[in-house]
C-alpha cells in the first residue's frame, strides 16, 4: 500500500516484533491480492443463481473449498465454511452431540476429550455436560500428549465422539492423530480433531488419519480472520444438527451467505501452504533451535514445556523460575508476545494447559509463548533474544529468588 | 454477459463495499493482531473493534454495548431467537414474510398471517398473544427482502409489550435504507447484516436495546463479552463501522431511490397485467417486485443476464431448487402469478443509467416473449 497506514501505531521499523502467531497471524500478501476483487467488482452473493454475479462468486468459493480440501486429502464437497474455528469447534462438538445424543433408545450421550483443549472445545463440552452428556476429559503426562491406553479405556458404548487437537496452542505439541484415529475407527465412534493450530503447519489427510471431523481456522494459516472451515466425512458419513439454520447454504449444516472474500483467502492460504509448508517448517526449526540455544546458553532456570520432539517448530513455551510472566512481558516493550493463550478476558487466570502438565501456579506464572511464523526472521531471533535474556536478568536481580527455586 | 458495463439491480442480495469501506478494509487487512491479545498490537486492534462497536450502535440508535458482533444476519437472527427463549422457555411468534433465518430458527414457530398487501395483521397477533399466558417472544422484520414492504414494528412492540413479550426485528433489508431507531420502536433486539449496507460479507451484528441476556450459539474464549465466542473479524467490524457511518449519512440518498423506483414502475405498468407487489403501502425506497403477465421469472433472469441485467427472482437461497415464494405465498398470491415475479432492488451505486437500461431490457424481453406467443397460437 502506497498510502500511510493509519492503523499502524508507529512507522514499520519502530514496530515490536511480532512472536505470536498462534495468536493470529499476518495476512500472506498474496492471500490479500487474491481476496481484494471480490470485495469490490466481484462482489456478488454466491447463492445468488439468477446472475453472472452470483455466479463468478460461486465459482471462486467453489474453487477455494477445493483448496481447502486438498490441503487435508479431503474431497471438497467436505467442507464447510464457518466464521472460524471457534463456532467449528461448537458446529462439530455440539452438532455430532446433538443429533446423536437424541436417538430414542439409542442415545449416545458420551463425548472423550482432554483437558489441554483449547476453551472452545471445553466450553462447548461443558454447555453438553449441562445437558445431560456425559464428558471424560483425558489427563496429558508432563509432556502434553494424552496416552491411547487412556483414550483406549474411556471408550465406552454410550461414546458417540472423540475430539482431541491436533497442535495445542500454548505449547505447540502434536497429538499422535493417526493412532488416535485409528483407535476411534476400530471403537467405532467419530474422531474429531481441532487443527486450528496444525492445518497448514503439519501433514494432515483425513484418510490416513481416519479423522472424521476437522476444524480449521483462517486467520492462523495467514488468511483472513472471520473465516474458517469444517471437515465433514462423506464415507462413512458423519451427520449432526446445524446451529445455525436459514437459506441451507452449507448442505444445511451452517446456514448464512458465504462471505465470498474470506472464503477465497481462506483458500489460497491453504494452496500456498501446502506448497510452502516443509521449506517453511525446516526453517523455523532453524530460527527455533537458534532462539533456544541463545537462551539456554545465558540463562539457568528455564524450563521447556511439552514435548520436545512431537511439536511444531514455530511454538516455545518457556519458564524462566523467579520471573512474572506479566512483568516481563510489560519489560518487553519492544517484542509481541504473550504469555498465554490470547483470550478475551482481560483476567489472568492460570493456564489449564500448563496445569494440566503439571506445572505449578508458581511455575506456570512464570511462563510465555513465543510463536514464530512465515515473516519471522534470523534478526528478530537475534534481537528477541537478547531483549528476553536482559530483562530475565533485570528481574531476577531486582527481586532474587531463593536459590531453591532455580 | 452483455455489451458495455453490466447493471446490478439486485442490491437486496448483496452490494459492492462502498469506496470508504474498501479504503478501510484495505488498512485493516494489513493489521495484525488478535484483538483479544493484550500486547500492543492486540491492543491497537481492540480499540478499532470498539470504534466500529460505537458506529455500528450510532445507525440505530443504540448503546455500543448492546452491540454483538457475528458472522452476519443469519447468526444474528438465530442467536436472538435461540438464544432468548432458551432456558426461558419462550414461544416463539414471527410473520408470515420473515426471512428463512427466522422462519427456522425453531422448530415450529406460530405465524402470525399478513395482508394482501404482506403487511401483519396486528389484529391476528395480539388475538395470538392473548391466547396463550406463557412467555413468547415476537420476531418482526422491518423491511421485506422481497417486496420492500415496511412493517409496523413500532405497533408490533407496544402490542406485545402490553403482554409482556420480548421482541426482535430482522432489519438486515431496511438498515441504511430508512432511518432505524431501536428506542422508537421499542424493540429490544434487531438484526443487522453488513453487506447489505456496503459494507462486507461475513459479519453482522445483533443489536440490544437494553442488556439483553443470551445463551451464546458460540462458546469458547467468551469474547463480546460472553455472548458470542470466536477471535473478533477485525477487517469485517472495521469494515462494517465504515459502512454504518456511510450508510447513515447516504440515508437521503436512499431515500432518493424512490424516484427512479417510480419511474420504473410508471414505465412498466403501462403494459396490460403487470402486477406491482405492496404498491399500496409504505415500501423501501429502492425496491420493486413486478411480474410480467405470461413470462416465468427464470425465463425473464437469463434474457436480462444476457441483456446485462442481474435482478433476481426472490431471495438470494442457497437450494437451486425454484421454490414459490414464501412471502408472495403469504399475500395470497397464487403461484402461477408468482411464478412471473421478479425482483429489482437499487443501491448505492446505482445509475440513472442503470435504470434506463433495465426499463428498456425489460420492455425487450417483454415484447420479444409476446411476440413468440402470438406466432406460436
Amino acid at each position: 500500500m502506497t498510502e500511510p497506514n493509519t492503523f499502524h501505531e508507529t512507522p514499520r521499523q519502530g514496530r515490536p516484533v511480532y512472536l505470536d502467531y498462534q495468536a493470529t497471524t499476518p495476512m500472506d500478501p498474496r492471500v490479500l491480492d487474491a481476496m481484494m476483487p471480490f470485495f469490490t467488482e466481484k462482489f456478488g452473493n454466491p447463492h445468488s443463481r439468477d446472475h453472472f454475479y452470483g455466479w463468478e462468486a460461486e465459482e471462486a468459493v467453489e474453487r477455494a473449498r477445493a483448496q481447502i480440501a486438498a490441503l487435508i486429502g479431503a474431497g471438497e464437497k467436505e467442507i464447510i465454511f464457518t466464521s472460524g474455528a471457534t463456532e467449528s469447534n461448537n458446529l462439530a462438538i455440539k452438532g455430532v452431540a446433538r443429533l446423536h445424543g437424541n436417538h430414542n433408545g439409542a442415545a449416545k450421550t458420551h463425548i472423550v476429550t482432554c483437558a489441554t483443549e483449547h476453551k472452545c472445545v471445553l466450553e462447548a463440552s461443558a454447555a453438553l455436560e449441562r445437558d445431560g452428556f456425559e464428558i471424560t476429559y483425558l489427563a496429558v503426562g508432563p509432556n502434553g500428549l494424552i496416552e491411547l491406553d487412556q483414550l483406549r479405556d474411556a471408550i465406552t458404548d454410550d461414546t458417540c465422539l472423540v475430539s482431541i487437537m491436533g497442535v495445542n496452542n500454548e505449547i505447540g505439541v502434536i497429538q499422535p492423530l493417526a493412532e488416535i484415529g485409528a483407535l476411534c475407527r476400530e471403537a467405532g465412534v467419530f474422531f474429531h480433531t481441532d487443527a486450528a493450530q496444525a492445518a497448514g503447519k503439519i501433514l494432515l489427510d483425513v484418510d490416513a488419519m481416519s479423522i472424521d471431523l476437522m476444524s480449521i481456522s483462517g486467520h492462523k494459516v495467514y488468511g483472513p480472520m472471520g473465516i474458517g472451515a469444517l471437515y465433514v466425512r462423506r464415507r462413512p458419513r458423519v451427520r449432526l444438527q446445524a446451529m445455525i439454520d436459514g437459506g441451507g447454504q452449507e448442505r444445511g449444516m451452517r446456514s448464512g451467505t458465504l462471505p465470498t472474500p474470506l472464503c477465497v483467502g481462506l483458500g489460497e492460504a491453504a494452496e500456498i501452504a501446502a506448497l510452502e509448508m516443509d521449506e517453511e517448517a525446516s526453517r523455523l526449526q532453524g530460527l527455533k533451535d537458534l532462539f533456544l540455544d541463545k537462551i539456554l546458553k545465558r540463562l539457568d532456570g528455564v524450563t521447556i514445556n511439552g514435548d520436545r520432539e512431537a511439536r511444531i517448530p514455530g511454538n516455545l513455551n518457556l519458564s524462566f523460575s523467579g520471573v512474572q510472566a506479566e512483568d516481563l512481558t510489560a519489560g518487553l516493550k519492544d517484542l509481541a508476545i504473550s504469555n498465554g493463550a490470547a483470550c478475551s478476558s482481560a483476567t489472568v487466570e492460570p493456564s489449564h494447559v500448563l496445569k494440566a502438565l503439571g506445572l505449578s501456579d508458581e511455575l506456570s506464572a512464570a511462563t510465555i509463548r513465543i510463536g514464530l511464523g512465515r515473516y519471522t526472521a534470523e534478526d528478530d531471533i537475534n534481537f528477541a533474544t537478547e531483549t528476553i535474556i536482559a530483562e530475565v536478568e533485570r528481574l531476577r536481580r531486582v527481586n532474587p529468588r531463593q536459590p531453591s527455586a532455580a | 454477459m452483455g455489451m458495455e458495463n453490466p447493471v446490478y439491480m439486485d442490491h437486496n442480495a448483496t452490494t459492492a463495499v462502498r469506496p470508504a469501506v474498501k479504503d478501510a478494509l484495505a488498512r485493516a487487512l494489513d493489521l495484525i493482531g488478535n484483538a483479544s491479545s493484550v500486547h500492543g498490537a492486540g491492543r491497537a486492534a481492540r480499540k478499532h473493534v470498539e470504534d466500529s462497536r460505537e458506529q455500528v450502535a450510532a445507525l440505530v440508535g443504540a448503546r455500543p454495548a448492546g452491540v454483538v458482533f457475528t458472522s452476519g444476519g443469519t447468526e444474528a437472527n438465530n442467536l436472538a431467537i435461540r438464544g432468548a427463549i432458551r432456558g426461558a422457555n419462550r414461544r416463539v411468534l414471527v410473520s408470515a414474510v420473515e426471512h428463512v433465518s427466522v422462519l427456522k430458527s425453531v422448530a415450529e414457530p406460530e405465524i402470525i398471517a399478513v395482508d394482501a398487501d404482506g403487511v401483519i395483521d396486528l389484529g391476528a397477533l395480539d388475538a395470538a398473544l392473548a391466547a396463550n399466558d406463557e412467555a413468547a417472544l415476537v420476531s418482526v422484520m422491518l423491511a421485506n427482502n422481497e417486496t420492500g414492504v415496511i412493517q409496523p414494528v413500532a405497533e408490533v412492540s407496544s402490542l406485545a409489550k402490553k403482554h409482556g413479550a420480548l421482541v426482535h426485528c430482522d432489519a438486515v433489508q431496511a438498515a441504511g435504507k430508512i432511518a432505524v431507531d431501536v428506542k422508537a420502536l421499542g424493540i429490544d433486539m434487531l438484526t443487522l447484516s453488513a453487506h447489505k449496507i456496503g459494507g462486507p460479507q461475513g459479519i453482522g451484528a445483533l443489536v440490544s436495546a437494553d442488556d439483553q441476556a443470551l445463551q451464546p450459539i458460540i462458546r469458547g474464549g467468551g469474547q463480546e463479552r460472553s455472548r458470542r465466542a470466536g477471535t473478533e473479524n477485525l477487517p469485517g467490524i472495521v469494515g462494517f463501522g465504515v459502512a454504518a457511518v456511510e450508510a447513515l449519512k447516504d440515508l437521503p440518498g436512499a431515500a432518493g431511490l424512490n424516484v427512479w423506483r417510480d419511474r420504473i414502475e410508471t414505465d412498466l405498468a403501462q403494459h396490460q397485467g403487470v402486477r406491482i407487489f405492496g404498491a399500496g403501502v409504505n415500501r423501501l425506497a429502492n425496491t420493486t417486485c413486478l411480474t410480467m403477465p405470461g413470462v416465468e421469472a427464470e425465463q425473464q433472469l437469463i434474457a436480462l443476464d444476457l441483456a446485462g441485467i442481474a435482478v433476481s427472482a426472490g431471495s438470494a437461497c442457497s437450494s437451486g431448487k425454484v421454490e414459490p415464494s414464501h412471502v408472495l405465498a403469504a399475500m395470497g398470491i397464487e403461484a402461477e402469478e408468482a411464478a412471473t415475479a421478479i425482483r429489482v432492488s437499487m443501491g448505492w451505486s446505482t445509475t440513472e443509467q442503470d435504470v434506463e437500461r433495465f426499463c428498456a431490457a425489460w420492455d425487450d424481453v417483454r415484447a420479444k416473449a409476446q411476440g413468440k406467443k402470438r406466432t406460436a397460437a
